[in-house]
């Protein structure tokens, strides 16, 4: 276990490494001149210059690349061009906003999924569970920004149910988290359902119905207990994905979320803060991925790392 | 296990649905008002704030020795109680106003104005407003580090300020009354150091109280501001990272006061047709004009035949329908509400024909391939196609190339590079109500080098001259006459048809029904999307 983990851990700083080298190739490679953006549409060719050579963007890129990984080890992301502020003060200002959505965008995606997948795969073949598939393939494919703005016209702004958006109670976090569950929840059931057909015909479960255990507990201890290991790596990975921010239902709930910023910083090329979000995320995609892995051996007592 | 994942499961669920949901969300705001914006405000430091979203607030915190009479172009003496200009143009002497105090008690002096100035001059500012102070002598040492003080601002007594100019500019009391120019306290800025934008502290109608990232910036109000009576509110609210669409039913549901990003498009037929919301809307000028640049010096384009072909081969009233006619068609370079807008200019007249003629003439009869540049986010796209078939109908193919903004005007601002670039999206809003901001730096020849906005890199070095000319009328009585000039200069521009001016944008400004004053505030030229000090609740 401790060998796997630290080799686990090494993988995770290659990997964030990579991202980094990747992400600061793509972002330079832009024809954007982030001096000139600084600079304003009055400055001199003079001023340009000078502030690019402020910003070091005057270097070659590797020596930049070195002079960013220096301070990145230290902790410093840098200044954000457009807001004059530290990038992780940026950062830290959004991340339990993005944090609570996380939570709640996943509880709702098992409160929708898991119900809906196993309902499914009892009802195999019936119209329940064709309704519920297509309820799922839904769920998945209605786009975002309009599930979105359907659910705040509806709930919050005609029947005002809800607030028109915003961050502060826990009411605010329902309607984003909700969102975020039915398009989540449609993969969930759908995963859910194929894990528990398989799970209902293997032997275990023969033997469990045969020892005479009821069918509720059969279902609900033996299959569901193993089908739910797929279910938890994707837990893992929506960790990872929901940290690193939602920008569709961030921007739509004005959630002030990590996705919020990320998509603000995105369309102004203000690549200090493009880098820092970035870094974020695959730091919490990594570590939503690992949490899935250390969580397998405590589902399924079969699974070791050696 | 089944229980503790149930457990959990139910627990979360309950936990988010018991909790309390209020019947209203914000209505009781008193003397209060909140307005929304989608994106984050940046910095609200007056040397280096300069997007349309923080120059008005930046404006409600500090002042300038300038300002404008509310609504209107006009200038007014702010700061400064009055102020005297030498016959040959070149000294500006501002007396100061007496006991107008920093909003930490201190009172603002002419070394304020001074050190505020040569701030926001330092390189190490990065101001992006330090070239509009060129014009002021000694401005060239200082940035070199040459020297230590700006030799041509001097300050012989507490409340004098004088300038010396190195060539005469009409447009410098405008250059006063920008931000950039505005008057900060050196204490604060070397208390607060680099993070003086996120803590200001200056003179003017309002302070910050609270300011959360990514959530709300309030504002409330200065009880010592120099002008009685003013400001008229308690608190402002900026409620940011408010998508438009949402921000509209909050407003229709009395939440929020003013959209700060104007009416969502998908929603603006729906507005004004509805006689109830039609009310909310204030409808003004702005001063812009959006245009197609076309590249003088890329062939075909160095024949002035040809870019008059392309002025009279574009439909600007289909074009203005695209954007749902929130603009009125432009023929010339300024827009109505600039001084010098010249209201009997017909311009280039569309005429299909005419301009098939000219091409011909030129020695394109079968048209020629070109490419046009725009930014890509809505409707600058559709407008771009707009253009492209109308061009095509003279046989004029033209790419098209729809890319991030930043792509665009580095392409516009290279040699060579973009034979045509649509503006919208990126110019022109002028930054004072002046001409010459829309010469100097988007049709001049001294403008011309790498990273210009002179897009259609257009040089006429005898237009020039007369504008220079023009710039050196700056007695108030000679106003008249240079506005007559420059009606001529804009004249002569068109006829080498650098552009083809397109439209100027119409501004809608949405607000609850609460708010009240003088409808102007609401459509200010240089406040947007409103006069913060000005606007208040209705009686």
């Amino acid at each position: 276990m401790g060998g796997y983990l630290i080799r686990r851990l090494a993988q995770s700083v290659v990997i964030l490494l990579g991202v980094t080298v990747i992400t600061f190739a793509l972002l330079y490679a832009l024809p954007a001149d982030p001096a000139r953006m600084i600079a304003g549409r009055s400055a001199t060719a003079d001023t340009v210059a000078r502030i690019r050579s402020e910003l070091g963007l005057d270097q070659s890129l590797p020596v930049q690349y070195a002079r960013y990984l220096g301070r990145l080890l230290r902790g410093n992301l840098g200044r954000s061009y457009a807001q004059k502020i530290e990038v992780t003060d940026l950062l830290r200002s959004r991340l339990a906003a993005t944090f609570w959505l996380m939570l709640g965008g996943i509880a709702f995606e098992l409160l929708i999924g898991l119900p809906a997948g196993m309902l499914s795969a009892l009802r195999r073949r019936s119209a329940v569970d064709s309704s519920v598939m297509l309820g799922a393939f839904l769920g998945v494919s209605a786009p975002q920004f309009v599930v979105g703005l359907f659910l705040l016209y509806w709930l919050a702004y005609r029947w005002g149910l809800f607030p028109l958006g915003g961050y502060g109670t826990p009411a605010h976090v329902i309607l984003p988290a909700f969102a975020l569950g039915i398009a989540g929840g449609g993969w969930y059931a759908r995963v859910m359902r194929s894990a528990m057909l398989d799970v209902i015909n293997q032997d275990y479960v023969r033997t469990a119905r045969a020892k005479g255990l009821s069918e509720p507990r059969v279902i609900l201890r033996h299959a569901v207990r193993n089908a739910l290991l797929p279910v938890v790596s994707m837990v893992g990975l929506d960790i990872g994905t929901f940290m690193g921010g939602v920008v569709v239902v961030e921007s739509v709930f004005s959630w002030p979320g990590i996705g919020q910023l990320a998509w603000q910083a995105i369309q102004i090329v203000d690549i200090p803060v493009i880098m820092g979000v970035v870094v974020v995320s695959a730091l919490a995609i990594v570590t939503g991925n690992l949490l899935a892995d250390l969580a397998y051996p405590w589902l399924d007592p079969k699974i070791r790392y050696g | 296990m089944r229980q503790r994942w149930m457990g959990l499961a139910v627990l979360v669920g309950l936990a988010l649905l018991v909790s309390p949901v209020a019947p209203t969300w914000g209505q009781n705001r008193g003397n209060a008002m909140t307005v929304t914006f989608k994106d984050d405000i940046s910095t609200l430091d007056p040397a280096i704030g300069y997007d349309w979203q923080n120059w008005s607030i930046i404006k409600s915190i500090f002042d300038g020795l300038m300002d404008y009479e509310p609504g209107t172009t006009t200038l007014v003496p702010h700061l400064a109680e009055s102020f005297t200009v030498s016959p040959d143009g070149k000294t500006y002497t501002f007396k100061l106003r007496r006991g107008v105090k920093f909003h930490n008690g201190r009172e603002v002096t002419a070394a304020d104005v001074r050190y505020s100035l040569e701030r926001t001059l330092n390189p190490k500012t990065q101001s992006p407003g330090a070239g509009f102070f060129g014009d002021i002598a000694g401005v060239k040492e200082f940035t070199d580090g040459k020297a230590k003080e700006v030799s041509g601002v001097k300050i012989p007594d507490k409340y004098t300020v004088v300038f010396t100019l190195s060539k005469a500019n009409a447009a410098f009391l405008h250059i006063m009354a920008l931000n950039f120019a505005y008057v900060v306290p050196k204490e604060e800025i070397e208390k607060a150091g680099a993070d003086f934008g996120h803590k200001p502290v200056g003179s003017g109608a309002y302070k910050v109280k609270e300011w959360v990232l990514g959530q709300r910036l309030v504002l409330v109000r200065n009880s010592d501001y120099f002008i009685k009576g003013r400001p008229y509110l308690d608190e402002i609210v900026f409620q940011v990272g408010v998508e438009p669409n949402v921000a509209f039913l909050k407003l229709q549901r009395g939440e929020v006061d003013i959209l700060g990003d104007g009416v969502p498009p998908a929603e603006f037929t729906k507005v004004m047709n509805d006689t109830k919301l039609r009310t909310l809307v204030a409808v003004g000028d702005q001063l812009q004009t959006g245009y197609v640049t076309i590249n003088t010096q890329v062939k075909p384009f160095t024949d002035v035949r040809v870019r008059r072909a392309l002025n009279m081969a574009v439909d600007k009233q289909r074009i203005i329908r695209i954007i749902n006619n929130r603009a009125v068609p432009a023929v010339q370079v300024l827009p109505p509400l600039m001084p010098g807008y010249d209201k009997e200019y017909k311009g280039y007249v569309f005429d299909v024909a005419q301009a098939k003629k000219l091409l011909a003439e030129a020695g394109y009869p079968n048209g020629f391939s070109t490419v046009l540049y725009a930014n890509n986010t809505d409707p600058n796209p559709r407008i771009a196609q707009a253009i492209q078939q109308d061009l095509a109908a003279i046989g004029v193919k033209a790419e098209l190339k729809t890319l991030a903004q930043s792509t665009v005007i580095e392409a516009g601002g290279t040699k060579g590079q973009a034979p045509l670039v649509w503006s919208g999206g990126m110019a022109w809003i002028a930054d004072y109500p002046d001409p010459n901001d829309f010469y100097w730096p988007i049709l001049s020849c001294s403008s011309l080098a790498q990273g210009t906005w002179n897009w259609a890199w257009y040089c006429n070095p005898r237009v020039e001259k007369m504008v220079e000319e023009a710039d050196a009328m700056v007695q108030a009585n000679q106003a008249a006459a240079r506005d007559a000039k420059y009606r001529e200069i804009y004249r002569l521009v068109m006829q080498d048809a650098p552009w083809i001016p397109i439209f100027h944008e119409k501004r809608y400004t949405m607000h609850t029904a609460r708010m009240g004053g003088p409808p102007g505030l609401f459509n200010d030229p240089i406040h947007i999307p409103v006069h913060y000090t000005e606007v208040r609740l209705v009686q």
